[in-house]
């Protein structure tokens, strides 16, 4: 199977996020960046797919030049090459997806994964967005994915309970937490690696239809006192809970 | 203005996101339309509840194909009743079901859509929203400058207004022409959660357990106090991946973002991920053996003990004030 996987390069989820200059966004200076997490287990999925069917999988991304690190991550954790969209946008889901479905415009994939969500800014929109772009089915948030001859099958969770979802392949499959446990890149992995082949790719992005106006930081809580030790403390925390917070 | 609402319903029963997001449109909108629209099989007699929650029209589309739903049969079943609508917004639950759909609304009117939003407003005519980004790390101040504003809204965020009883609305069959091969992924199987669960992200209580909770097992006095408050199990990443929880109870960053009432965290020292995803609870209290752990520095309410023994105790002491 000829699988494509999306990937995006975001800052680590340990870092504690701070607004930049402008104003409306981040400061990336000594910020680290990773493969957003979801990404890792649409990248352990096409791997696995490809140890039992063959094929050959291929990442793409659509980001600046330093997004190159993530495709290095992902090729060094088995995928085979990956293509580079650079593009400075980074906000508008839909101009994402019109960049991506433009870079493989000349390209044929039986499936193309991606994860539900980048930990950035939390659209959960690109991989449904792309789908409609290329015309082709979803199945969005999935936590097992079975591949059939020409069809998949996959389980979604809704709130009270899980879908059972098939579909006709090629189509878009968006990865979440449960689906597995990605493989960690080994030392011959990160040295092959370097000898893959990342292939820019020139795109005009889409004009955006959203206009980012201001970022703040929530209001913070006045947190920090303590009730007391053991179990000595639960009669006051109760009356608290009762009188102060009114909750209980 | 005019702004449309997606009514989501699973089994012909309304969600209660759903509702949030009509009583969003409806103070979005003020003396303005609020058309509710409700896709399935065999609702549009539930469907005029809606009236109560400020729906001033009400669109049924009802088929056969629609009774469960699917990417496909919603969003073309949605994008008509847009286009006939035209409305100036169009709002939808930011659930599983919402945040699929509305993307897919998105791509095919060939609008952005501003996801799983906390505040709504107008400016200038054009749809502006706040989010949360980096798991409410932060929050945007974003606009749409496209019509119709798309956005979905995020559960708890809007408060659902006691209904009015006094207000009706016609309820208007809308028909859509769907066949089979319009559904290129169907759903084949619903697997239905334990009777009685309650879904982490509409919980007005959560009792969450993190690395301090040791084993799997012990879990069980979380579920206890779980129990006498009907709250939701929650788990931090570390619980969840030393496997004593599934990731669907998984509260951060890479899990749910929530917002309840009252969150208890056992035995959670409080990475940044997993505060990101419940900083926005109403009240929070920490139960941890560490004096020092970061949890505490956001807590309301602070207990240093082991969780094992603090929990039970005040299980009872719950018990005895209720």
């Amino acid at each position: 199977m000829n699988i494509l996987v999306c990937v995006k390069h975001v800052p680590d989820t340990e870092t504690a996020v701070k607004i930049g200059a402008d104003g409306k966004s981040i400061q990336t200076q000594d910020v680290n960046f990773i493969l957003n997490p979801y990404d890792e287990f649409a990248l352990e999925e096409a791997l696995k797919i490809k140890e039992a069917k063959g094929g050959e999988v291929t990442l793409i991304t659509a980001g600046p030049e330093e997004a190159k690190k993530s495709l290095r991550t992902g090729l060094a954790m088995g995928a085979d090459k990956a293509m580079h969209i650079l593009c400075d946008e980074s906000h508008d889901s839909l101009a994402l997806a019109f960049c991506l479905a433009e870079g493989i415009k000349d390209e044929s994939f039986d499936l193309i994964l991606c994860g539900k969500q980048a930990m950035d800014e939390d659209n959960a929109q690109v991989p449904i967005m792309l789908a409609d772009k290329l015309g082709l089915p979803n199945i969005s948030a999935v936590i097992k994915l079975e591949i059939g001859d020409g069809t998949a099958t996959a389980h979604r969770e809704f709130e009270g309970g899980t879908e059972v979802v098939e579909t006709s392949l090629p189509a878009v499959i968006s990865a979440h937490k449960g689906l597995n446990e990605p493989r960690y890149a080994s030392l011959k992995g990160i040295m092959m690696a370097k000898k893959k082949e990342i292939k820019d790719v020139s795109c005009t992005c889409a004009e955006s239809g959203l206009e980012i106006l201001d970022m703040a930081y929530p209001p913070s809580r006045a947190g920090g006192r303590i009730v007391g030790e053991g179990t000595d403390a639960v009669p006051e925390l109760v009356k608290l809970l009762r009188e102060e917070a009114k909750v209980i | 203005m005019k702004v449309l609402v997606f009514a989501e319903q699973r089994a012909g029963e309304f969600r209660k996101a759903a509702i949030e997001a009509i009583c969003a449109a409806r103070r979005l909108d003020g003396d303005g339309e609020v058309v509710a629209v409700v896709i399935g099989k065999g609702i549009a007699d539930k469907a005029g509840q809606l009236a109560a929650y400020g729906a001033d029209k009400i669109l049924s589309i009802e088929h056969d194909l629609l009774d469960l739903y699917s990417t496909d049969g919603y969003t073309t079943s949605l994008q008509k009743a847009v286009e006939s609508e035209n409305p100036d917004a169009v709002l939808l639950a930011a659930t599983a079901m919402g945040r699929d759909l509305a993307p897919r609304l998105g791509a095919r009117l060939d609008v952005p859509v501003l996801a799983d939003v906390t505040e709504l407003s107008w400016v200038d005519g054009n749809l502006q929203a706040v989010r949360p980004v980096y798991a409410g790390k932060l929050m945007m101040t974003v606009k749409s400058n496209k019509t119709p504003g798309i956005a979905t809204t995020r559960p708890k965020a809007f408060l659902a207004s006691e209904p009015d009883q006094g207000k009706t609305a016609s309820v208007t069959s809308f028909d859509v022409s769907l066949s089979e091969d319009d559904l290129k992924a169907k759903v084949k199987q619903i697997q239905s959660e334990a009777e009685g669960m309650i879904e982490l992200t509409e919980a007005d209580f959560i009792v969450s357990g993190g690395r301090g909770m040791k084993a799997a097992e012990n879990f069980t006095v979380l579920e206890d106090l779980a129990k006498v408050l009907n709250a939701a199990i929650g788990a931090s990443r570390a619980a969840v991946d030393s496997g004593w929880r599934t990731h669907s109870e998984q509260v951060g960053q890479t899990g749910k973002v929530v917002a309840p009432t009252l969150y208890i965290a056992c035995g959670i020292s409080g990475a940044i991920q997993h505060l990101a995803g419940m900083t926005s609870s109403k009240v929070i209290i920490a139960i941890n053996k560490d004096p020092d752990a970061p949890i505490f520095k956001i807590a309301d309410y602070g207990i240093v003990g082991d969780a094992m023994e603090v929990v039970p105790a005040l299980t009872e002491a719950i018990k005895a004030a209720k």
